[in-house]
């Protein structure tokens, strides 16, 4: 075990430099010019747009714009964003807050997606079933800058229930609304994966081997019913944490929240290339870091899964 | 204020910073505040400035909130664009070329040292000076000497950028001279009767000493000597701005301060407001255009702004150029019902186009000679679009109108598309760049398909700056490759006027000849809107759409 | 682990439960037919779908939703894109205009029936890419395991780092149009991730089941074994995965014209106009009910098809 978590850590490296080299690749694929966007219509004048050039090195072939990246990275310093803010400022700002809107986003949408689907899948046809896939429906159909800007209309200012927005050095309570709007989505697919995989396991043979042997009902569903179906939950759930982190732009930007989203879109629109491929590679740190806690959990959920 | 600069942030949802406010008077100014000193601290939707806070470097509406409250310059301008003395205590010319500049005694920066004659100068060559970089360093180029603080052509490498090791010829502009403390004179390469007008503005703030021995830290925690100053900055969250103690002007705080919040999305500033938890919004949604009036009574402004929206015709067009292409110019021109789209889409918070420039400059007027082509008129259209197809058939296909696609344009492209297609027959396209450098790049490239979206901002109340910098022959920011001698002639006439009356008569010519030409098709105007919750009052927006923030009322 | 916990006797006082024979059927697992030749699990599947009802009105579902994207035209004598007039702006419902008609005038119903076209199109060729890619990969690394999950699980990893905006610039500049395809090929760049990870997941747990070392025993090759009894008993993941995720990735389409990086305008869509709708969602919120029903419609279509099909897929629950 221990073998095989030293070897997933250290497979990190390629993965880091492959991730920033094909991160910087699109960054200079990307049309358009940052530096004569930076002055809006009138443009800047061309001293400083040549200075900026030069500061950031876009006037130099891509691989050279790389290694300096890199050298960067080694040198522990990240570079500034165009406005002259260091580059690991920004990040340390934005992350701890997305991250736990992620969090709080993860853990709303697997507990009400598990039990709903739970109990659905149990019920298969019945009346709750039903109600369940319509209210699933609803959720899926609407984009989340419709249900975002609907919730804090009517929940944050005509009800007064919830704050409004988020603000700076949102509290639990402030993000609970970003949260449930982050978490419709991902919601619809966690109920459905745990409903079908209740559905498919709770005829499956060791399952009536436990009915036969004579196993309570509530404990059949518990230990075997459940655990064998949580592989497929689980691991949209470890994918499911870097979407969430990477793609709340809609929601970071309805309830005023300073994140990586939104930091990352601003970026990608300005053409950043240090800010895009910095941000991206810390998310992307988190997703391995994910993914690596599912595979562990694989091994636990199902015996038969074994890792040399 | 500033070029209408784009907003860096949140393309889609951004706080738009061509939504910008004017009004004159449209707040419930002269109210008693009642019982109680006002000593509240004013909240204002705002978001990150774009640039660190150096007055040379601020370009857009976020930071220039900051500067405008935290600087004072020679002259201020009020709510309606009329200029006053701050620091200065004249400024005079006998010829619009050679200005003599004389301060009043008793200024100081917040850091206790004076403001000086030497504290301009410097500040404005520093701001000049080519290695600096800085945005607005272009404001300079009227003064005699600019040149020489910038490279030379034969310190450039093929590609422009500056040679190893070169540095221009100059460091301190040959036209300015400090006479004394309190007086210096500035000497222009031809006379400019606008010049005071300008002096309001960013670029020409004072530096304090302190600047010059490190600009990065000043950036972030500048020192002036406006009526405010910057006391924390909270990056992408917040900026807290408290009254200087040193003040010396006539911009007197009443409030306890004023707290900038940042904003990534209009519609959560604006319920932000209607839930209590803001004191001023300075842009309504789009999504609340309709409604905003109701919701908010006498607590709502929504008048026009220093702000026209164009679409601008390239002349490297074929089809768009020549004795066809300027019927063509014409006739698309009358087939936008300009009256419907600003009361429809834009529910009013948009008013529809009369000239080049806009309702809050001195000197605009609804009966310009040439300016009934902005008039909705399909038959008219129709009639002129067919003589085009007499000399040159348009073909299949459709009419471009090209912008990007960042932030919410189809909205009324989709409509002005319908008209178009419904009146000439013919198809009409948004045309959508992703982001805005890139639209950018194809106007420069001249690469544009069709038609392209301008949006311009006034830098200083004045209709010159609504001309030159935009159609002027070469000018930074005429993407058409307009060019007419009719016109820089007209311009250069009228910045040698001295009598102001007998300029905004030039100016008014000068926009005759674009009617005759049209290389631009005036739109409409944007409104400035936004509104103000119960806790303040005495809410005043300017002629450049911010809110008069030091007059603000709040009892705690 | 400890397998054998649940045969230790039980506390005083549990429930006991000895299922009933009936329940158990042990009968129905041991009439194994020998007279007919042993049909493909797929073949089965068809049979065994054929007879529900609930597939047959799936099916339609689709199929209505198909012909309207085809041929819109059959529905309505009116365009998507003239005839709309400022007059007419936010109309109610009316004869004339069964759905009313849109802030620019354009009516509803028309616009509804159109933008299927491109909607259905960026939902399947987007589910079709991802299924097909993220399966592939999935499926491969979860099967064959060692280097070859190591590589395919860390390619996944870097394409993973790709923010989806970065991509759609990218993409939306290098492709000729901004076609339904092009939207497609954008969604599906960031989505195959998620599909390959799931895959792999499920072909993990299924690997090691007794029938797959039967199948080994029995002296069948390894791909025989992943095509004939892994993927389909790993199916039911991904089927719902991608029936749920269509109607996602159409919803998708709507955030990306949002922020600039969709269709292109001339094209009429679902999300498109849901995303046009925006503006007017605190006068007039009922007009972004008819696009977003339309897609609900069409993605409870594919969710009851994938419902039936992984049924049908399933052993277990067929001899029932």
């Amino acid at each position: 075990m221990l073998w095989y978590l030293g070897r997933r850590l250290l497979q990190v490296i390629p993965v880091f430099l492959g991730a920033t080299l094909l991160l910087y690749a699109l960054v200079f694929l990307r049309p358009g010019d940052p530096v004569a966007g930076l002055g809006g219509e009138r443009g800047l004048p061309e001293a400083v747009q040549q200075q900026i050039r030069a500061q950031f090195h876009l006037d130099q072939p891509f691989i050279v714009q790389y290694l300096y990246y890199l050298k960067g990275i080694f040198t522990f310093d990240l570079g500034s964003t165009f406005t002259g803010r260091p580059v690991s400022d920004v990040v340390v700002e934005a992350l701890p807050i997305t991250f736990q809107l992620a969090i709080m986003a993860l853990v709303i949408e697997t507990v009400f997606g598990i039990a709903f689907g739970l109990f659905a899948g149990l019920r298969k046809g019945k009346f709750f079933d039903s109600t369940v896939l319509v209210f699933s429906l609803l959720l899926i159909a609407l984009p989340t800058f419709v249900t975002g800007l609907v919730l804090q209309i009517v929940v944050g200012v005509q009800l007064d229930w919830l704050p409004v927005t988020a603000g700076r050095d949102p509290d639990f309570v402030s993000l609970l609304m970003p949260a449930v709007v982050l978490a419709t989505t991902s919601f619809a697919q966690i109920l459905r994966l745990t409903r079908t995989s209740v559905i498919e396991n709770a005829t499956a043979d060791f399952v009536r081997t436990a009915r036969a042997k004579g196993l309570s009902g509530g404990r059949v569903v518990n230990r075997h019913v459940l655990r064998n179906s949580l592989i497929p939950v689980v691991t949209f759930v470890g994918v499911d944490l870097g979407n969430l982190m990477a793609g709340s732009i809609v929601v970071e930007g309805i309830f005023n929240i300073n994140g990586v989203g939104g930091t990352l879109f601003n970026a990608i629109q300005r053409g950043e290339s240090v800010t895009i491929v910095t941000l991206s590679t810390v998310l992307v740190l988190i997703y391995i870091v994910a993914n690596l806690l599912v595979d562990l959990l694989y091994a636990v959920l199902d015996p038969r899964i074994r890792y040399a | 204020m500033t070029p209408r600069k784009r907003l860096m942030g949140l393309g889609a949802f951004a706080l738009a910073s061509s939504l910008v406010l004017t009004a004159c008077g449209g707040g419930g100014g002269g109210e008693e505040t009642g019982e109680g000193a006002s000593t509240g601290i004013v909240t204002v939707g705002n978001g990150e400035p774009q640039n660190p806070i150096i007055p040379t470097m601020t370009n857009e509406t976020f930071g220039s909130k900051v500067t405008s409250n935290v600087f004072a310059g020679l002259v201020y301008y009020d709510a309606e664009g009329v200029v006053h003395n701050e620091v200065a205590e004249s400024i005079e010319s006998d010829d619009n070329k050679v200005w003599t500049i004389t301060l009043k005694d008793g200024w100081e920066f917040s850091d206790g040292t004076p403001v000086t004659a030497q504290s301009f100068v410097d500040a404005w060559n520093y701001g000049a000076y080519g290695p600096n970089a800085q945005n607005l360093s272009y404001f300079f180029e009227p003064i005699e000497g600019f040149t020489d603080l910038q490279l030379a052509e034969d310190q450039l490498d093929a590609e422009g950028a500056p040679k190893e090791g070169e540095v221009p010829a100059s460091k301190e502009m040959s036209g300015l001279e400090v006479v004394s403390d309190t007086e210096f004179t500035a000497t222009l390469a031809q006379p400019e009767s606008d010049f005071p007008l300008r002096l309001g503005y960013s670029a020409f703030y004072p530096l304090p000493e302190s600047f010059f021995e490190d600009p990065e830290a000043f950036g972030e925690a500048p020192i002036g000597n406006g009526p405010y100053v910057l006391e924390t900055w909270e990056h992408n969250s917040l900026i807290e701005l408290r009254p200087n103690e040193t003040y010396a002007g006539e911009r007197e705080v009443q409030n306890g301060g004023v707290d900038l919040v940042a904003y990534t999305d209009e519609d959560s500033a604006y319920n932000d407001l209607l839930d209590g938890n803001l004191d001023i919004v300075t842009n309504v949604p789009a999504s609340a255009f309709g409604t905003f009036e109701d919701e908010l009574g006498d607590r709502a402004v929504n008048q026009p702004a220093a702000v026209i929206q164009v679409i601008n015709v390239p002349e490297y067009n074929e089809k768009l150029s020549g004795e066809a292409g300027l019927l063509r110019r014409q006739a698309i021109s009358m087939a936008i019902d300009r009256e419907s789209i600003t009361e429809t889409v834009f529910s009013g918070s948009r008013t529809p186009a009369t000239d080049f420039t806009s309702p809050v400059i001195n000197g605009w007027t609804e009966d310009l000679e040439g300016n009934e082509v902005l008039d909705f008129n399909p038959d008219e259209a129709k009639a002129l679009w067919a003589q085009a197809e007499e000399i040159e058939p348009w073909g299949d296909e459709p009419l471009f109108i090209a912008s990007n696609a960042d932030s919410d344009h189809q909205s009324w492209i989709d409509p002005t598309c319908n008209g178009i297609r419904d009146t000439l027959g013919i198809d009409c396209e948004f045309d959508a760049y992703p982001t805005f450098d890139e639209f950018l790049d194809a106007r420069d490239n001249e690469e544009i398909k069709g038609l392209f979206r301008g949006g311009w901002q006034a830098d200083y109340p004045a209709m010159s700056n609504f001309l030159g910098p935009i159609y002027g022959t070469g000018a930074g920011s005429n993407d058409m490759g307009y060019s007419s001698e009719e016109f820089d002639a007209k311009l250069k006439e009228a910045n040698g006027e001295s009598d102001p009356d007998a300029a905004i008569e030039l100016y008014k010519e000068a926009q005759t000849i674009l009617f005759q030409d049209l290389p631009g098709i005036p739109l409409w105007y944007n409104n400035a809107t936004g509104g103000w919750s119960e806790s303040v009052d005495n809410v005043v927006f300017g002629w450049d759409s911010d809110p008069i923030l030091y007059q603000v009322t709040k009892s705690e | 682990m400890p397998e054998n916990r649940y045969d230790k006797a039980p506390r005083p006082g549990q429930d006991r439960y000895v299922a009933a024979p009936e329940e158990v059927k042990v009968g129905v697992v041991d009439a194994v037919s020998t007279d007919t030749a042993p049909s493909s699990m797929w073949q089965e599947a068809w049979r065994e779908m054929s007879h529900r009802v609930l597939f047959w009105v799936s099916a339609a579902m689709i199929v209505i939703v198909i012909v309207v994207a085809i041929a819109p035209g059959l529905f309505t004598d009116q365009l998507p894109r003239s005839g709309c007039d400022l007059a007419n702006s936010l109309l109610p419902p009316s004869g004339e205009h069964f759905f009313g008609t849109d802030k620019n005038g354009c009516d509803i119903y028309t616009r509804t029936l159109y933008g299927a076209e491109a909607s259905v199109l960026v939902g399947l060729l987007t589910t079709t890419f991802v299924v097909l890619l993220g399966t592939v990969v999935g499926a491969i690394a979860g099967y064959y395991g060692g280097w070859l999950d190591t590589i395919l699980s860390r390619l996944t990893d870097i394409f993973f780092a790709v923010p989806f905006v970065l991509a759609a610039i990218v993409i939306l500049s290098i492709v000729p149009s901004r076609s339904a395809l092009a939207v497609a090929l954008v969604l599906a760049s960031f989505g195959w991730t998620t599909i390959a990870r799931i895959t792999r997941g499920a072909v993990l747990s299924v690997k090691n089941n007794e029938f797959v070392t039967a199948a080994k025993a029995l002296g069948m090759s390894r791909g025989a074994i992943l095509w004939k009894h892994v993927l389909p008993n790993s199916a039911a993941p991904i089927i719902v995965y991608s029936t749920v995720a269509l109607g996602t990735f159409i919803v998708a389409e709507a955030t990306l014209t949002f922020l600039g990086i969709g269709l292109d305008p001339s094209t009429v869509s679902w999300g498109g106009d849901l995303s046009n709708g925006r503006a007017s969602i605190r006068t007039n919120p009922e007009i972004m009910f008819y696009p977003a029903a339309a897609l609900a419609f069409t993605v409870l279509g594919f969710i009851l098809l994938g419902d039936v099909v992984r049924d049908a897929l399933d052993p277990k629950a067929r001899k029932r």
